[in-house]
């Protein structure tokens, strides 16, 4: 094996094609770069429950007008449910308190609010936050009780947005692929009918198919490398700006835990290796059909 | 050397076979003019030999194997042990004499040591020493012969077939290029040329092998282009 043969006839190649090879490496950059995000979502979301669900409580507001005997049962109620693990009580004044550090950074906010406006509640949690039928069961038809609120199924029309966002992601990053592998496979089939007349003296002297196909191979693999290593680096990209710079800086959502680089470490682990692999399975599939041997 | 059973072949869309019940055997050292009219068979019948094709029915067999029965990673170690020529010299334009001998041997993994060795050697053999930088379009076209039999010769063959090389030459040329095949046979070499040359068939008087329609109508030990010329 003459591994400098090779390596001049793809570099060969690859000056001569570099129109094709640009346009697959775009193509292919494009269409991970989609999965990676896709990808990067769905550790957003991952991250998110895991540290949401942990804090997650059933809300039991009271009415305005609740006398404290209704009080003292509902608390004893509570405590008395076996999936319950603590319950805590948070009065106006505390909702407030709570109200007034969540919004510091709306002082218009605040000031419109009063400290009678907000409603006094029971905090519930569970041992396990999906149990949430427990206390509205419990809770139905109780005196003082204005309603019952879990705070899963908020977080839950949150997470759908975001699956929706993941879904559409990899969905158009599929159709990416697909127009990828088109593209490689036809770049292929260009380089190998440019080149017959080598590959032909190549079949007739005798070269095995590794020294005939490995140019072809490599010179696909390496247009999918590129791409991958650009889809690293927009996923990368889609980190430090998107979600570092305007999320995460912009305040506000500061109770929201970001996804670190450990994740976006993790997407490159899929996103490289499915660009080489991908175009050097799509080289591999086109050479056997179109350089017979 | 070659050795053929019974071979027939039909191409998918033929209407009549392009060999049928071809029985031959060709030994070691033979030097064989391979004759007949167009679309007699003897471009199908070179290329059984190299498994381009494989017969239809029929056994072919080259230096004791069965040629159809060849896995097909074994294929070009056949393809190495048989040096082939053409009337159209597929050179590759854009190297010069040295780069397109030394193609042949880089492509099958030869150590650069050896390739600058046998280069040499073998354009020495075919008399263009002196012509290794020169480009094909740069060459006469029995100097791009040359070339092409030094390629095909470089890695020192059992087969050497030759399709037709001198179809592209004028007569005088063509004694050369002739002269060369026959020093190619003598290193024991065995040779086979299908052409359509009579005056080098008639003035070589070696073994002729007549095709007509896919069937061999004559195969004569010192024969003569056809009878009646």
């Amino acid at each position: 094996m003459r591994a400098q043969f090779v390596v001049a006839e793809t570099a060969n190649g690859l000056r001569r094609n570099v129109t094709m090879t640009i346009a697959v490496i775009v193509t292919v950059a494009i269409s991970l770069s989609l999965a990676g995000a896709g990808l990067l979502i769905g550790r957003q979301v991952a991250t998110m429950k895991g540290y949401w669900y942990d804090k997650v409580e059933v809300s039991v507001f009271l009415t305005n007008d609740i006398a404290q005997p209704d009080r003292d049962v509902i608390n004893t109620k509570l405590h008395d449910l076996p999936q319950v693990q603590t319950v805590y009580y948070e009065s106006k004044a505390d909702a407030f308190n709570r109200f007034k550090d969540q919004f510091k950074d709306s002082p218009d906010l605040v000031r419109n609010v009063t400290p009678d406006a907000l409603p006094e509640s029971f905090r519930v949690k569970l041992k396990d936050p999906t149990k949430f039928d427990v206390v509205a069961t419990a809770m139905a038809g109780q005196p003082g009780v204005e309603e019952v609120q879990d705070q899963r199924k908020l977080l839950d029309k949150f997470f759908r947005v975001l699956n929706g966002f993941q879904t559409a992601a990899l969905i158009i990053a599929l159709v990416q692929v697909v127009a990828a592998a088109l593209l490689i496979s036809n770049t292929i089939r260009v380089a190998a009918f440019s080149r017959r007349r080598e590959t032909g003296i190549m079949r007739l002297v005798g070269a095995s198919n590794l020294y005939i196909q490995l140019p072809f191979l490599l010179e696909g693999a390496l247009a999918g490398l590129v791409g991958g290593v650009l889809a690293a680096g927009s996923v990368a990209a889609l980190k430090a700006f998107f979600v570092d710079r305007q999320l995460k800086a912009r305040g506000g959502i500061t109770a929201i835990p970001f996804i670190g680089w450990d994740a976006v470490f993790q997407t490159w682990l899929y996103v490289v290796p499915l660009g080489v692999l991908l175009s050097a399975l799509v080289s591999f599939v086109t050479l056997r059909r179109y350089l017979r041997v | 050397m070659i050795r053929l059973d019974a071979v027939s072949k039909v191409y998918p869309a033929g209407t009549r076979p392009a060999l049928s019940d071809v029985s031959l055997e060709i030994d070691k050292g033979e030097f064989v003019f391979l004759v007949g009219p167009s679309g007699s068979g003897k471009s199908t019948f070179l290329r059984l030999l190299l498994r381009e094709e494989t017969p239809t029915s029929g056994t072919v067999e080259v230096d004791g194997k069965d040629v159809a029965r060849l896995s097909s990673w074994k294929v070009p170690a056949l393809r190495r042990s048989i040096g082939c020529v053409f009337q159209d010299f597929r050179l590759l334009p854009s190297k010069n004499v040295h780069q397109n001998i030394a193609f042949a041997l880089e492509v099958i993994g030869k150590p650069r040591v050896t390739i600058n060795k046998v280069v040499p050697e073998v354009l020495r053999l075919v008399g263009l020493d002196g012509k290794e930088h020169r480009m094909p379009d740069e060459l006469s076209g029995g100097e791009q012969q040359r070339v092409a039999i030094a390629r095909a010769f470089v890695n020192r063959p059992l087969i050497f077939l030759a399709d037709e090389p001198t179809g592209n030459l004028d007569p005088g040329t063509s004694v050369g290029i002739m002269k060369l095949l026959d020093r190619i046979n003598r290193t024991g070499t065995t040779v086979v040329m299908a052409t359509h040359d009579s005056a080098i068939v008639d003035s070589m008087r070696r073994r002729v092998i007549e095709l007509d329609a896919g069937t061999v109508i004559r195969d004569q030990a010192r024969g003569i282009y056809g009878y009646a010329r």
